[in-house]
């Protein structure tokens, strides 16, 4: 049940909303960012892409169908993309008094106090989303609390860049992990945050996922003796992972297959030798159209993002094969020569629409 | 590749009937504009003069033509259209575009379908070959067949097990449909839905009442891009329609891998159908196990895409037009933010949807709820929150709620569920209860609770800043607080303002404030921050007319649209308000702002304080237009005067006398006008001493009164009686207002427009039925048949001195009796009426802009106001007995009709046979091949007799008679009565039902009751699609128009071509 929790949202601008507190009654400091998909908010939240931010969600409404905890984070069906909440802090319109959905087992208030992050609700959300369109993303700090509150305070302990920290390091998995059977193909699961629908989806199409961490080196890659590579999604700046950066370069030359996801097809750019950008407000829902340049079609995506990378950064011989029709983007690239492809939205969805998994058909094509 | 067509013939949908309303204007409206835009030429073709769409200034060919094949040829051959559009048009577009192509007639002049093709909706439509697509891509559908006869139908019932769903083929609004438990409901369920159905087909389908009712309403182009635009669930789960159930947008209940899997599912579908445009698709999905099936689809424009439309902000009619011609979905213009078409808007609040109903209407009608549609609008209403939403949809509906045991309503439901659920938990019951007698998904129930709960806690605590805050985040009124709390309303608002509670406006703007948004579209919700900063220069607020309902209809909703056009041409923004989302009016680019809201004082006047920019002022706010929005506007006017706003055009003191009997028979009196000998009462006694004196019969209503409410005509103590005793809760303080009827005579109406100086005389119509039936109801001539010159001027002096006497500035409308060449005066309405868009068409000039120009100040003088007709126009009207069962449709002074239809001829015969045609009355031939009209005429009606059957003769159409009226009428065959035939010499109504007739002359006695023997002919009639005339004027002009027809042939012209 819910009690009369408060709580307070101050941005680094010194925008101050306060609220209606839930979740863990904590003081979190992360970028805030907004999401606009209408449905997954526990696929949000447990996407480690979220790390070190602060997730407010555009549509008022959430927490209807409750929390899904029955089915566990690496099963084959789940509303977990990780084994726990990534998000430091949530915000929102208003949470749901109700939980409605016959899977549900628990409601979001219980699963962040759990995971001790705090969330805020009764805030004028869209007031926020249009300050940020304006002013751009920006840290800020979420504090839930039951008495009072110092927010000046707040305010002149708000020190963060979130450029500057590595995330990946803080999210990616300690020790290898291994989904599927020994006699099946292999794959190579790089995970710098990775979504765990990336491991259904490629273990539905037959294959033995290893995910290994962020800082495995090349060596330590080649020990498995991939059919292919897939780098994940995650969070944070991808100029600064210069480890990554490397060790991908090596898997291109080489010549692995290789596809690359969000995070990883930013990375993709650095070891190709471009460079990504920090976007204003990014793209983050699932309802942004990417024309597939080669087929003229469009698909309506999963987006997660607030870098792209730099088209004229690129060398000659990588193609841009995705791009976003908005604001034209860049949403996926190949390697001219080499069985290299990545794309800058989800397609493994979750949340969101599921119009892309083609992407990882045609990873499997390509697996040597 | 689609070549590239220069000319489009566009289908409109017709007559507003129950399940095809105003959301076709508005998007057939936006798909001509967006085919003009591209340089197309467009013909369009609507026999509802009531519309935008067949405005000039819309289309280059307008055809006001009945919607037949026939005409529809006829306009191809004179047109050579190169391509048609027949998905704006509703289901009876489609169904004619349909036709049109299986007779060959668009490849005979080589006509193009533009958009979804006729394979494409025939895919979708006919259920086996739905069936058998949906089976080859994998997605679930419910067990069905489709039968022609009823032992194959019961038999697969028996199989899969009732209850089952009897669905006709290609009808709209669930007509013919419903559920049938056991054989002998199947029986009757089927025998009308075979009838209705074009194909003489209908579906038999397990029936999943009770699962949840989902709507993806998509959009695909013909390279195979696709998006869904809107999601929408339904709150009334399986069982209840779409279009009568209280809808919610986007979906509330479900996870994302359930709306991913439908999402998924309907890219499929239309795939594999082949839509090259707009599709709904429907869905059940059983909530306690994730299984779901689809039910339908609809390859067209249709009121969810109307809805989905104005929830969303996305222009569904315009990028679909844009796609049948060729266009990619990513490569159109999301207009209102710039970016592309090809995205999926994400919401930001919470949109719900409620019907309208028409039980007010038709006591006597079945108020059940179920597959079928009956509503005849609704409302929409945006907020921030559920309650919000749905609270404003509640006041936005004008019902008021009659007394109703609470629990009755529940299963099966009726049009109170809503507000028996309320009622009920007042008094306690529980959510758990309330679920399991209704199904409604919990979730919905809670919130339900929430506004009762907070009710509670309202009238239970001391009112401060934060419990009204927290209630007007929940949608409550002020009215609503002010009454928990035994306090004006007034009050109540003094109070909140002083504790800084005001509304602030948030944005439509289709993606949740991610891009920048240049729409004008915005609700009213309790939050930070108020995003409509008000407009800067001249401005004026036009009050739009709510739901669509029986005496306010489209029309007013015309009138509103060309107010706002008006005020563009004057360079005055145009700020519109209103809550009903199928139509012109609330699309975006209407007005220069768009405030989709609540139509009540409390709502109206926060707008206006918002748009006067508080102390410092912004912009110049001149006022507020009452005067096209029907009964709901003018109804404001006086609140609002109250509060100090200045309302343009006539004022309130006018508005008072027109309105008030007193006063305005005091006014007759002074100037010398007849009126009818009327009195009031305020009781029995009264009523009665009131009738005897001016003698019967009389016209008895209660007092401000919207379409003849309540109305009747009264012919004894007796019935007077009954009346004051079923009336008096109708009227409460208000008095009962007694008037002489005045029979046999004449019925004329005026539209004028008056500056303060000059009057323009718009119109002056004739009933074609005697006085007594209402002027909504009417057929209705222009110019006048049976006038001579002296009445004529008698009743433009008598409009004229009325309208200076009332200070009318802008519309007036005025209701005659003649008889004797007296002229009485019956009603005077300082307002728009529903006549104005045909008179504006009739006569090619636009009244409604006009009068909107002259309450800005303008004079008559300065405009052009040749009068162009050249031709007799009729009004026709179509009524909605067949949806509702158990209605009588006899005429009388409450108005019946849900829509109208114009015909157009250079005779007035042409000119009412089209008007009739195009309201659907079809003479067919009987099985034997001959034409055969039945008649059973009133004691009073039979000096007719004589006339009538020389007129039927004279057709060759042979006369049947009940045995009363055939003994007088030579060679007519005698029909047993009811109950009175055999085997062999089947009774009238059996005669009926086995198709033996077809036209029915049945003129009802008066105060006709439901079992009486008209009634059940009357039914059988409406059941089994015949013409049933019910007044002998009609049937005479009717008949008329018919030997005229013999002669000539069917006049189709633009109406460019009418006027001189």
């Amino acid at each position: 049940m819910m009690i009369n929790k408060k709580a307070v949202l101050v941005l680094q601008d010194g925008t101050i909303l306060y609220g209606r507190g839930f979740g863990a009654s904590t003081t979190k400091v992360g970028e805030l960012v907004f999401n606009t998909s209408m449905t997954g908010y526990q696929e949000a939240i447990t996407d480690p892409s979220y790390g070190g931010q602060i997730l407010l969600m555009t549509y008022p409404l959430i927490g209807n169908y409750g929390i899904n905890k029955k089915n566990k984070w690496d099963s084959n069906y789940s509303w977990y993309e990780s084994s726990k909440v990534q998000v430091e802090g949530f915000a929102i319109r208003e949470l749901s008094d109700v939980t409605c959905h016959v899977e549900s087992n628990s409601d979001i208030s219980k699963f962040l106090e759990e995971s001790g992050v705090p969330g805020i609700s009764d805030i004028d959300t869209r007031y926020l989303v249009r300050h940020i369109r304006n002013h751009g993303v920006m840290p800020a700090v979420l504090a839930v609390y039951e008495e009072t509150i110092d927010t000046k305070k707040l305010l002149d302990e708000l020190k963060f860049n979130y450029s500057s920290i590595d995330f990946v390091e803080k999210v990616t998995t300690k020790k290898p992990l291994i989904f599927g059977e020994k006699n099946k193909q292999t794959v190579v699961l790089m995970d710098y945050g990775v979504k765990m629908n990336i491991v259904r989806e490629l273990e539905a199409r037959g294959l033995r996922v290893v995910v290994l961490p962020s800082f495995s080196k090349f060596e330590d890659i080649e020990k498995y003796e991939p059919k292919g590579i897939v780098l994940s999604n995650g969070p944070g700046d991808p100029a600064i992972l210069t480890d990554a950066h490397k060790t991908i370069k090596q898997l291109i030359t080489k010549d692995y297959p290789l596809m690359g996801i969000c995070l990883g097809h930013q990375l993709l750019a650095h070891a190709f030798g471009g460079k990504t950008y920090k976007m204003k407000f990014g793209h983050r829902g699932g309802n942004h159209p990417v024309l597939n340049k080669s087929t003229g079609k469009i698909s309506i995506t999963t987006q997660n993002h607030g870098f792209a990378a730099d088209e004229k950064s690129l060398p000659k011989d990588v193609e841009i094969t995705h791009v976003n029709v908005n604001d034209n983007t860049i949403e996926g690239m190949k390697h001219r020569s080499k069985d290299v492809f990545s794309v800058q939205y989800h397609p493994e969805s979750c949340p969101g629409p599921r119009d892309s998994k083609y992407l990882f058909d045609q990873f499997v094509k390509i697996l040597k | 590749m689609k070549s590239k067509v220069k000319k489009v013939l566009v289908i409109g949908s017709g007559p507003i009937v129950i399940g095809q309303a105003a959301e076709f204007d508005y998007s057939g409206t936006q798909a001509c504009n967006a085919l003009r835009e591209e340089g197309i030429e467009v013909v369009l073709v609507n026999s509802n003069p009531a519309t935008i769409q067949t405005d000039k200034e819309i289309a280059d060919k307008i055809y006001i033509e009945p919607l037949t094949v026939e005409v529809l040829e006829k306009i191809i051959a004179r047109e050579k259209p190169e391509g048609i559009l027949a998905t704006v048009g509703g289901q009876t577009a489609l169904n004619l575009a349909s036709e049109l192509h299986e007779q060959g007639i668009l490849d005979k002049y080589g006509v193009k379908f533009l958009g979804t093709d006729a394979v494409a909706i025939k895919r979708a439509e006919a259920r086996e070959e739905f069936n058998n697509i949906m089976r080859s891509i994998g997605i679930p559908i419910l067990p069905g067949v489709t039968v022609n006869n009823f032992e194959d139908a019961h038999s697969f019932a028996e199989k899969i097990h009732y209850p089952v769903i009897v669905r006709p083929s290609f009808t709209l609004g669930g007509s013919g449909s419903g559920v049938a438990k056991d054989k002998e409901e199947l029986r009757q369920i089927l025998d009308l839905a075979l009838r209705l159905s074009a194909t003489h087909e209908a579906l038999i389908e397990k029936s999943v009442s009770g699962w949840g009712e989902f709507e993806y309403e998509v959009i695909r182009d013909s390279f195979g891009n696709s998006a869904i635009i809107c999601t929408m669930e339904n709150i009334d789960p399986m069982g209840i329609h779409t279009g009568e159930s209280i809808v919610v947008a986007p979906v509330q209940t479900l996870s994302d891998n359930d709306h991913q899997k439908l999402r998924s599912a309907a890219l499929k579908i239309v795939e594999a159908i082949g839509v090259q445009g707009s599709c709904n698709v429907q869905y059940a999905v059983n909530q306690s196990t994730g299984d779901f099936t689809v039910i339908e689809v609809n390859p067209r424009l249709s009121r969810s895409s109307a809805l989905a439309s104005k929830a969303t902000g996305y222009p569904i009619a315009r990028v679909a037009t844009k796609i049948a011609l060729g266009q990619k979905l990513h490569e159109i213009k999301n207009s209102i933010t710039g970016t592309s078409a090809a995205f999926e808007p994400a919401l930001d609040y919470c949109v719900v949807k409620i019907p309208r109903w028409p039980f007010d209407k038709f006591p006597q009608s079945d108020r059940h709820i179920g597959t079928q549609m009956k509503s005849t609008g609704e409302v929409m209403a945006i907020g921030r929150t559920f309650e919000e939403a749905l609270q404003k949809a509640m006041r936005s509906l004008e019902v008021k709620i009659p007394k109703f045991i609470p629990e009755e309503q529940l299963n099966p439901a009726t049009d109170l569920r809503l507000f028996a659920i309320l009622e009920l938990f007042r008094k306690g019951v529980t959510i758990q209860h309330i679920h399991e007698m209704t199904k409604i998904n919990l979730w919905f129930l809670q919130k339900i609770f929430n506004i009762i709960k907070l009710e509670k806690k309202i009238f239970s605590q001391p009112l401060n800043r934060e419990i009204i805050r927290e209630a007007k985040r929940a949608g409550f009124s002020d009215k609503q607080i002010g009454l928990l709390k035994n306090i004006d309303e007034k009050e109540l608002r003094i109070l909140r303002k002083s504790y800084g509670i005001i509304p602030t406006y948030k944005i439509v703007d289709s993606c949740a404030g991610e891009f920048d948004a240049i729409t004008p579209y915005y609700y009213s919700t309790y939050e930070t921050e108020n995003e409509a900063k008000p407009l800067e220069g001249r401005k004026v607020i036009v009050l739009g007319s709510g739901p669509i309902r029986i005496g306010q209809g489209i029309e007013f909703d015309y009138c509103c649209s060309h107010a706002s056009f008006a005020l563009r041409e004057l360079g005055i923004n145009s700020i519109v308000i209103n809550n009903n989302p199928e139509t012109v009016s609330t699309d975006f680019d209407s007005s220069d702002r768009l405030y989709f809201e609540p139509l009540t004082s409390e709502d109206v006047l926060n707008i206006i304080e918002n748009e006067q920019g508080g102390v410092i002022g912004i912009g110049t706010f001149e006022g507020v237009i009452v005067q096209f929005g029907g009964q709901t506007s003018i109804n404001l006017a006086p609140k609002l005067h109250d509060y100090g706003v200045k309302i343009l055009g006539t004022q309130l003191d006018g508005i008072d006398i027109a309105e008030d009997r007193e006063r305005f028979r005091d006014l007759l009196h002074k100037l010398g006008i007849p009126q009818p000998a009327n009195g009031t009462a305020i009781n029995e006694a009264q009523a009665l001493a009131v009738a005897n004196k001016i003698t019967y019969p009389v016209v008895v209503r209660p007092s401000y009164v919207i379409a003849g409410r309540g109305m009747q005509i009264v012919y004894d103590d007796q019935e007077m009686k009954q009346y004051i005793e079923e009336a008096v809760d109708l009227s409460e303080q208000r008095p009962v207002l007694i008037d002489k009827y005045i029979d046999n005579a004449y019925e004329c109406e005026v539209d004028a427009i008056s500056d303060g100086k000059d009057l323009f005389l718009g119109g002056l119509m004739e009933h074609i039925e005697f006085a007594g039936v209402h002027s909504g109801d009417a057929n209705i001539v222009l110019p006048s048949l049976h006038l001579d010159e002296g009445t004529k001027n008698t009743l433009i002096d008598y409009t004229d001195k009325i309208a200076r006497s009332l200070d009318n500035i802008g519309m007036i409308n005025l209701q005659y009796v003649v008889k004797n060449n007296v002229v009485y005066v019956l009603e005077a309405n300082p307002r728009a009426s529903r006549t104005v868009p045909f008179v504006s068409k009739a006569i090619g000039i636009p009244l409604a802009k006009i009068a909107t120009k002259v309450l800005l100040g303008h004079k008559l003088k300065e405009f052009d106001l040749t009068n162009r007709q050249n031709n007799f126009a009729v009004k026709s009207v179509v009524f909605p007995f067949l949806k509702l069962v158990g209605s009588d449709i006899r005429l009388g002074p409450e108005m019946r009709s849900t829509g109208e239809t114009m015909g157009i001829g250079s005779t007035f015969e042409m000119a009412y046979y089209k008007a009739l045609l195009a309201a659907g009355v079809k003479i067919k031939p009987v099985k034997s091949g001959t034409v055969t009209a039945l008649l059973s005429l009133r004691e009073e009606d039979k000096v007719y007799l004589d006339s009538l059957s020389a007129l039927l003769r004279s057709l060759d159409i042979e006369i049947y008679g009940t045995p009363g009226t055939a003994t007088l009428v030579k060679g007519a065959k005698s029909v047993p009565k009811i109950g009175k035939g055999d085997k062999t010499n089947l009774d009238v109504l059996e005669t009926i039902k086995s198709g033996g007739i077809s036209l029915v002359i049945n003129t009802p006695r008066k105060g006709g009751k439901p079992n009486t023997d008209g009634f059940r002919i009357r039914r059988a009639c409406i059941e089994k699609g015949i013409p049933c005339i019910t007044n002998v004027q009609t049937a005479f002009e009717l008949l008329k128009a018919m030997v005229e027809l013999k002669k000539k042939e069917l006049e189709v012209k633009d109406i460019a071509e009418y006027w001189k």
